[in-house]
């Protein structure tokens, strides 16, 4: 078994985490730590789904990665964007200039599929003119090959064409979700970016969605997707990153994770095993606050197996980090 | 008994959502409503939350036929049903505490003086600890926010609940942890549910018994 942080070497990945943190200044200087030593790897064609409870951090570092965060936040660590080529520069989200990120990284090297697509859409427009001025901002589509174009992008995320004249308000949760997806992928971006894009559909709504964005990853588009939807997750991810209270705690295969051997840590047990159609037992106690974090495992307080070891912070090692892992299953 | 009889709702007399939806639950007995999103699962709870007025049709509650609605249903009737939302953030007053929040119905019907023994009672059922009880809902979580509506709906001890989509933007856990509470409640007190939704695998896990949507309702011609 090859562990898990690494890629396969076939495919490069198209971003590498290390050591991403971010903190926010707050009055009175207090921090809050929401995400701590993030690090994995994601290559082309390959699904990564980053799950947790509401408030751990998820969305967080997807907006670390966009360089979208507000003015008192501080971040540490690397987040390389490598280009197609090997010969391209890699950018460092982290670190690149607004203007690099505005002009060269969103919508181009990575597209962001929203929450809420109802409020991502500018609501005066209709779908048809938002996909217009998308491509002529990030392709210079002429403005004589805008129809087939728009009809084009419409048809990539299953966008159905009469329906382009509509405005957002006029478009069900499913339809909304789609005119989103179609603006993500106009700039043929090769990472995809969902930040919990089945909020609030119904299940056959999810699974269409959760098909509809493997799609794009096996046609060679990397994809993060950030969801507390287990289900959602475990039906497109290759793998999975859970994490709680900022850290990323395991991070194995999706295969594993949900099926036999499972879960190793005792946090990711939990959760599956709260699932209805497994124990729909509730992990006892609520996440720690970022502001407040205990010195040692954030998770020890509500863990059944905390020791006295527990007081000390364990390290992400062979696809997990805690001191009481179940033992990974040598073949 | 909770009974909707050929119940037609919507929000234009002349085009309403559904027609002609019957159901009935028995005292105690816990039922889950299945249908996929604007099937009208969502303004038929309202009804059976005496939160909207249908165009026609009857509830009956207990035996009693209910012929006033919103602030016109008598209080007997309006404190019998509780009702937890799909949106926590749109439905707790920004400007509450989750104190205040969860003591409102209280105060509503004029009966102050039991908040502090109830809230505490209340906030330990959902799981909300500490501090958490004197913020306001921008400073806590989702999964903590519907805690509080949770023990909201539960402070004047209804014997309905009514629960449209309670658990749809939470996590598995904090799922797992409010359906305990909900269940732990109907067994002291003996309450019925009607639980709305379209997760099949949570509402059969969690119900006796549940519906579809198409089963007991018909879509608007």
């Amino acid at each position: 078994m090859t562990p898990a942080t690494t890629v396969p070497p076939s495919a490069t990945p198209v971003l590498s985490v290390r050591d991403l943190s971010v903190r926010f200044r707050m009055r009175g200087g207090r921090h809050i730590a929401a995400v701590t030593g993030a690090s994995f790897d994601l290559a082309a064609g390959q699904c990564l789904a980053l799950v947790g409870e509401s408030g751990c951090g998820k969305s967080v570092l997807a907006s670390a990665l966009l360089g979208l965060l507000p003015g008192n936040a501080q971040t540490a660590g690397t987040a390389l964007l490598h280009g197609e080529a090997a010969a391209d520069d890699a950018v460092d989200l982290l670190t690149a200039s607004e203007r690099t990120l505005a002009r060269t990284v969103r919508g181009r090297r990575i597209g962001l599929v929203p929450q809420s697509p109802a409020a991502h859409l500018t609501p005066v427009r209709t779908v048809r003119g938002q996909l217009a001025e998308t491509l002529r901002e990030l392709n210079r589509t002429p403005r004589s090959a805008l129809p087939a174009a728009v009809r084009a992008a419409a048809d990539r995320a299953a966008f159905p064409a009469e329906l382009l004249d509509r405005y957002p308000h006029e478009l069900s949760g499913g339809l909304a979700q789609r005119a989103a997806t179609a603006l993500a992928l106009v700039g043929g971006a090769p990472l995809l970016l969902a930040d919990e894009p089945t909020t609030g559909l119904d299940r056959d709504l999810v699974d269409r969605t959760a098909d509809e964005l493997r799609r794009h990853a096996d046609d060679g588009r990397a994809l993060l997707m950030i969801t507390h939807d287990l289900a959602a997750a475990q039906r497109i991810a290759d793998r999975v990153a859970v994490m709680y209270a900022g850290r990323i705690v395991e991070l194995t295969d999706a295969a594993g994770f949900f099926g036999t051997p499972g879960p190793r840590h005792p946090y990711a047990r939990g959760l599956l095993a709260a699932l209805p159609e497994r124990d729909f037992r509730p992990i006892p106690g609520l996440p720690p606050e970022l502001g407040d974090l205990p010195g040692g495992c954030a998770f020890a307080p509500r863990c059944p197996r905390a020791t006295d070891r527990c007081a000390s912070a364990p390290v992400l090692a062979d696809g997990v980090a805690c001191h009481h892992a179940e033992e990974p299953v040598r073949a | 008994m909770l009974d909707l009889h050929a119940v037609t709702a919507g929000y234009d007399r002349r085009a309403p959502v559904f027609r002609d939806a019957s159901l009935t639950l028995a005292p105690g007995e816990s039922v889950g409503l299945l249908g996929p999103s604007g099937c009208g699962k969502s303004t038929l709870a309202r009804v059976a939350a005496l939160l909207h007025r249908p165009d026609s049709g009857r509830l009956t509650l207990d035996g009693e036929e209910v012929r006033g609605w919103r602030h016109r249903a008598p209080r007997r009737l309006r404190t019998a049903v509780g009702v937890v939302f799909q949106q926590p953030r749109l439905s707790a007053d920004p400007r509450l505490t989750l104190h205040d929040l969860i003591a409102e119905p209280l105060r509503a019907t004029g009966r102050r003086t039991e908040a502090p023994d109830r809230v505490a009672e209340l906030a330990a059922a959902v799981g909300l600890t500490g501090d958490l009880l004197t913020r306001r809902p921008h400073e806590v979580s989702d999964g903590q926010l519907q805690r509080a509506c949770l023990a909201r709906a539960l402070v004047l001890r209804p014997r309905w609940l009514v629960c449209d989509e309670m658990t749809a933007m939470l996590d598995a856990s904090t799922t797992a942890a409010l359906v305990a509470a909900v269940e732990e409640y109907r067994t002291a007190h003996g309450a019925g549910l009607l639980a709305v939704g379209h997760d099949r695998v949570l509402l059969e896990r969690w119900c006796d018994r549940t519906l579809e949507w198409t089963d007991c309702a018909k879509p608007a011609a």
